[in-house]
């Protein structure tokens, strides 16, 4: 292929990226998520120069010097920036590197339950018939739990932990991409491109992959966004139930679970320790708040059947 | 209504499969422990002898093949026996039962609000499109989304039982929980609400109410998105179907358009979600009532979560599942009861 092959070629790419990006220029709430995302993808890559890492192991919270067991949480000062939680963790490195926690979270689950739920539900809405039929009976009983509680028992039983918790929220969230995934290419494949496709005799897998996928997979990239946040959110209540990641792990969910015995403060001044779950809790918001803002962007601006409109 | 008998029996007996497959995934997931770990469900009181774990086992065929310990577990299961809850020290069937009427008044109490608020705030979203309402309304909604419900939980706390001294947490004050719980005081149904009528105590209802009303907000603001979200779309597409246009053409006013045929046909769609809103108050409960100190069902299955107790969470998870597939079940018929077009197809 020469170089103006290419370009002609990539040209309808461009132009869609084009109109993408002035829908997006468009929207306020849109540019707002995306701001948010950008700027929390910046902490992420620069977490060690924002907050250096004093230990082997960085994603662990500095926590040594005599005062290390003690129990009450300490306001903001000039040596540890956010305040201490319970046992003195400072708050402010165990947020800036849960930065990286929370993206972990939020991809890992997100996209190992997209690919189970898009190769299991295009087999199934493709082929239909028994694949289809067991598939749909087990999202059923999936469904016929409440996501937190279901991820609740499954943590309980591999154990705690940050790994186990991705585990317990990859297996509670794949069926549900599974099913929209399954509708979709239901939708797609009685289309006359599809039958063409076949009729010149394409190989199955080059019908699903190159012919019913490309037109099946806007919805559940919107829904990828949106779970971005929702996961985030969750994995903190785990957390917060002293389900997550060991003491020490820098995890925002883990942050206000360690300060868990003070949230409510002293007898008279309940706001004593309010920076301990205040400020780990407007770093989830925040984060949670930039994913579902640009999720609902997304949904006006990538669905091909109503973009133009 | 015969098409609606017929799809209420076929509905009802597509249940089994599904509750069948619920308790086989509850009790695939108990075995991930060891018959040793399983056994310390079913001790009762302290005495540990050093056989009693072996008996157990053996007592409870938790040492059977899977398809004899699941038979086991299912007639055990069947009669109410959950195992015994090793936080509570209670059998988990009892805590779930004793959980229900705190859980039942918070739940009944956001449920109205978030729907009927969700509704108004939608319509309102919907009717004003691309204006400053609309932005602020979803705005609004999406930040409710994305609170963590435990930091909305405590703030509320703080500012409201905290500083402003208003009450403290819990389901009643300590004056009426002392009265409530003495001899004199009728618990009928253990809803605290209804108990305080039933026995001529209003004051009871009272400060019952007073002790609902932050939570009830705290679950209202975490939910009322979803309503508002589906209810605008649903909403922006009936006003530019032909039935609007033609009303609005034939000399309706705008409010009567809305109201009468826009509204009513936009509200189907939210029926639908009563079965997810349901799950999202069932989780919700467990963080709200935690710290509110409100011991319901949530505060039960978060605390089972903390100490690690394996029946107590196994039984809520099992529990939450039966409800929630009964819940479905509700919905699917209203829905079929609103919409002739669902149970005759």
């Amino acid at each position: 292929m020469n170089i103006s092959e290419f370009k002609r070629r990539i040209k309808p790419t461009l132009n869609e990226i084009g109109f993408t990006l002035k829908r997006i220029k468009k929207s306020p709430l849109s540019i707002v998520g995306l701001a948010i995302i950008i700027f929390y993808a910046a902490v992420a890559l620069l977490a060690p120069v924002i907050a250096p890492p004093l230990g082997p192991d960085p994603y662990l919270m500095p926590h040594w010097g005599a005062g290390k067991w003690d129990p009450i949480p300490k306001p903001p000062s000039a040596e540890h920036l956010f305040g201490t939680t319970s046992y003195q963790y400072d708050i402010f490195y165990g947020c800036i590197w849960g930065t990286r926690t929370a993206f972990r979270i939020g991809f890992e689950v997100v996209v190992v339950a997209l690919i189970i739920g898009l190769m299991l539900g295009s087999v199934a809405g493709y082929y239909g018939g028994i694949i289809d039929e067991v598939l749909m009976r087990f999202t059923d009983i999936i469904y016929a739990f409440p996501g937190l509680v279901l991820a609740m028992a499954l943590v309980i039983a591999l154990g705690r932990g940050l790994d186990n918790v991705l585990l317990a929220l990859v297996l509670v969230g794949w069926p549900t991409y599974a099913r929209v995934i399954r509708g979709e290419v239901m939708k797609v494949k009685g289309e006359d491109y599809v039958e063409a496709a076949k009729a010149i005799g394409c190989s199955d897998l080059r019908v699903l992959v190159k012919h019913i996928i490309p037109n099946a997979i806007y919805p559940i990239i919107i829904m990828a966004s949106l779970d971005m946040g929702a996961i985030v959110l969750t994995a903190a209540a785990l957390s917060f139930l002293g389900l997550g990641s060991g003491a020490g792990y820098s995890d925002w969910g883990q942050l206000v679970a360690n300060s868990r015995d003070y949230i409510t403060g002293t007898y008279g001044n309940m706001f004593a320790y309010w920076h301990a779950f205040t400020i780990p809790s407007m770093f989830i918001f925040t984060f949670v708040l930039g994913w579902n803002l640009l999720g609902d962007a997304f949904r006006d601006i990538l669905d091909p059947t109503i973009r133009r409109k | 209504m015969g098409g609606m008998r017929t799809f209420i029996i076929r509905r009802l007996l597509l249940l089994i499969p599904t509750l069948i497959g619920v308790s086989l995934l509850i009790f695939a997931v108990s075995q991930a422990f060891t018959p040793e770990q399983r056994a310390a469900a079913y001790i009762r009181g302290e005495p540990k002898q050093p056989d009693v774990i072996p008996n157990i086992i053996k007592k409870y065929h938790l040492n059977d093949t899977f398809y004899m310990q699941y038979y086991y577990w299912m007639s055990r299961l069947l009669q109410g026996d959950l195992g015994i809850s090793t936080w509570a020290h209670i059998p988990v069937a009892t805590a779930i039962l004793q959980g229900i009427p705190a859980s039942f008044e918070l739940v009944m109490l956001s449920i109205p609000i978030t729907i009927i608020l969700g509704i108004y705030l939608g319509v309102l979203s919907a009717v004003h499109r691309d204006t400053i309402i609309d932005h602020a309304t979803r705005f609004l909604a999406i930040i409710g989304w994305s609170l963590p419900t435990f930091w909305l939980a405590l703030m509320l706390i703080s500012v409201f039982y905290g500083q402003l001294g208003w009450i403290g947490t819990g389901r009643l004050s300590a004056a009426a929980e002392t009265f409530a719980t003495s001899g004199s005081f009728i618990r009928y149904t253990g809803v605290y609400t209804f108990d305080g009528i039933l026995n001529g105590q209003l004051w009871i209802t009272i400060d019952a109410l007073k002790h609902l009303i932050l939570p009830a907000i705290t679950l209202t603001i975490i939910q009322i998105a979803l309503i508002i979200r589906v209810m605008r779309s649903s909403m922006l597409e009936a006003l530019s179907k032909g039935y609007t246009i033609l009303a609005r053409a034939k000399g309706l006013s705008i409010n009567e358009v809305v109201n009468k045929h826009a509204r009513r046909n936009a509200l189907i769609p939210v029926v639908t979600l009563s079965g997810l809103l349901a799950a999202g108050m069932l989780t919700g409960v467990v963080i709200t009532e935690t710290c509110f100190n409100y011991k319901g069902l949530g505060y039960f299955a978060a605390h089972a979560a903390m100490q690690l107790d394996i029946p107590g969470i196994l039984g809520f998870a099992m529990f939450t599942g039966i409800v929630f597939v009964i819940a479905n079940l509700v919905v699917d018929v209203l829905y079929a009861f609103v919409d002739p077009r669902i149970r005759l197809g």
